[in-house]
């Protein structure tokens, strides 16, 4: 492998039913940054089916320049046609960093593609640096320099390393949705535009989709909250959130919940926040009757402001909140929102 | 049919994280459990072989005191155990850990793989879907069910907003999410035969197909160049007020940072 061929910062572009994931734009933003660094520029990966009028808006995002791959195959998501799609373009293109969500479909697409090329991947990383490594210089060691460093959180988010790829490339990492930030968008940004279509030949490995069953919940993504008002079991019923939902009514946020919510019935997955749900990063978050268990707080820590409302004053949300109150929420939400409303009128 | 599952021994990160006075995480104090979503994948193979007839084989990769989740499998109904385990293997990444499973995988018989989705302790999710790629067979990522018909495994594959109906034919590997199932307990029965179950070990030379420059630490293609423990934000301010004043005290606060 002559790792002085692999030039560029690239992104895969992730699109559901044609529509861009908002993580792409998001890579993007931190792609610019690392392409800056390495005086190179930054390419966006387009996957799918009658996709190409999308390229424009990665444009608007960043991307210098788009690869669409467009074929039939690539309607729906599927394992090994996205698989075949983007290794090709690796093996064609030669890019010395490859950025990838780490959704639902880019923690099944990175790890596999980056096992058919060949090279390491770093999972979730919640921090990308263009650097030494090693870090400092050692004896007999030789010492790279403009490699990417990625950070990200293990042991349920108790530990933190800085990982790097020294011998292979691209270097690959899927990033945490949610942390990376995109750019203010360019009105009529135009990219170079690269069609390129490897051939799709199904085999053992190309499965059948029977079925697609979207969940029918509307809401709003908890991701792109200002303000969220989360709850956790101590809220004590399903029936009891509207208590929080009018607090957030009231701040013009949203809802959000704890795992054990979501355990009981109480509210749908995707207003989970967590470990295993979504990392949130609003302006406030509001932990009511969550006791802030580590997977929790892994998924809210990043928040501007953080204030916990508990009736147990050894409760572990307080020791990251920056105002946490100790007593019953029952009584102190409802008049919050009353506060609120009255200041709102008042002004 | 011929099922095998992987499993992974892992520190109990789940509530019980314990610290030592330095605020460095004490992992010599925490219990060594199977990791949750392998769990969940052992269930489903139990169950396909209670309603298909299924012989399951658990496969891990660690070091020799990994025995005690493949014992814990065994007791579960898993019907033979394998260890794999060589100083050689030691800090391997996913890419060469996926190498080294696979390889292992090569040496027995299966129509179906089934690995947890991602394990507690690196939280990759990486190492199925690698496997997969490594032996060329499909993988179905984040199954939340599965059944056989014919030679095919029909999953429920989860996305963020829907879930596919996906149909596979076998061989092929699934990862099993915790949500999957309640894995069952183990038996008393199952407890003691296991005890006495016979654990096959392979090292490094009971592996074929194997490169020397795709294990270990030096066949590891990602390198670790800094690891700490996590730095937390401090806490803040705790007050206990009565709910007029606690309200009173929050509403001032939102004020105070122009959030109203």
């Amino acid at each position: 492998m002559n790792l002085e061929e692999y030039k560029g910062v690239y992104v895969f572009a992730q699109q559901v039913d044609n529509k861009l994931s908002s993580i792409g734009f998001e890579l993007l933003g931190k792609a610019k940054d690392l392409a800056k660094d390495l005086n190179t520029d930054v390419t966006a990966v387009l996957i799918g089916s009658g996709v190409k009028d999308l390229a424009d808006e990665l444009a608007a995002y960043g991307a210098d320049r788009v690869i669409v791959v467009d074929d039939p195959e690539l309607k729906e998501y599927r394992t090994e046609p996205y698989t075949h799609a983007l290794a090709s373009v690796i093996n064609k293109y030669k890019p010395e960093i490859m950025l990838v969500g780490a959704t639902a479909i880019g923690r099944d697409l990175g790890p596999r593609v980056s096992a058919r090329v060949a090279t390491g991947l770093t999972a979730d990383c919640t921090q990308l640096d263009i650097g030494d490594f090693p870090l400092v210089a050692k004896e007999g060691q030789e010492q790279k320099h403009n490699q990417l460093l990625m950070t990200r959180p293990a042991f349920g988010g108790n530990t933190i390393a800085t990982i790097a790829c020294p011998n292979n490339r691209p270097q690959m990492a899927t990033v945490r949705p949610g942390v990376m930030q995109k750019i203010e968008r360019i009105e009529g940004a135009k990219a170079v535009v690269e069609e390129y279509n490897p051939g799709f030949t199904p085999d053992n490995k190309y499965v059948e989709i029977l079925d697609v069953v979207k969940s029918v919940t509307e809401t709003v993504d908890i991701m792109d909250a200002k303000i969220l008002v989360s709850g956790g079991r101590g809220v004590g019923s399903p029936e009891n959130f509207k208590i929080l939902e009018d607090l957030a009514e009231a701040l013009g946020g949203e809802v959000s919940c704890s795992r054990a919510v979501v355990d009981s019935g109480w509210k749908p997955k995707d207003l989970q926040v967590g470990q295993t749900g979504k990392t949130v990063r609003p302006q406030v978050y509001f932990a009511i009757g969550i006791s802030g268990a580590i997977q929790h707080v892994a998924g809210m820590e990043e928040s501007d402001l953080i204030i916990a409302i508990n009736k147990d004053e050894t409760a572990p949300i307080f020791d990251v909140a920056d105002y946490g109150l100790v007593g019953d929420l029952n009584k102190i939400v409802p008049r919050l929102t009353e506060m609120i409303k009255a200041n709102k009128k008042a002004e | 049919m011929k099922i095998v599952v992987c499993v992974k021994q892992v520190p109990d990160t789940k509530g019980g994280v314990q610290f030592n006075p330095d605020g460095t995480l004490n992992r010599a104090a925490m219990l060594a459990i199977m990791n949750p979503d392998d769990k969940a994948g052992l269930e489903a193979a139990l169950r396909l072989k209670d309603q298909y007839g299924a012989e399951v084989t658990v496969i891990t990769m660690g070091l020799p005191k990994a025995t005690d989740v493949l014992r814990e499998a065994l007791a579960m109904g898993a019907d033979k155990a394998v260890l794999i385990t060589d100083r050689v293997l030691g800090g391997a990444d996913t890419w060469a850990t996926s190498q080294t499973l696979a390889a292992g995988i090569r040496n027995l018989e299966y129509d179906l793989i089934i690995t947890g989705r991602q394990a507690i302790d690196g939280d990759t999710a990486q190492v199925g879907p690698q496997i997969s790629e490594h032996l060329g067979i499909p993988v179905i990522s984040y199954a939340q069910n599965l059944k056989i018909e014919g030679d095919s495994v029909i999953v429920e594959r989860q996305y963020e907003d829907r879930y596919h109906v996906v149909k596979a034919k076998m061989p092929c590997l699934i990862t099993a999410l915790s949500e999957l199932n309640e894995p069952r307990y183990m038996t008393p029965g199952g407890i003691f035969d296991a005890c006495d179950a016979e654990i096959t070990t392979w090292g490094r030379a009971d592996l074929k197909d194997l490169d020397d420059a795709n294990i270990g630490l030096k066949g590891s293609p990602t390198k670790i160049a800094k690891a700490s423990d996590k730095v937390r934000k401090g806490a803040g301010e705790q007050v206990t007020l009565d709910p007029e004043a606690g309200a009173a005290y929050l509403l001032e606060k939102l004020q105070e940072k122009h959030i109203i």
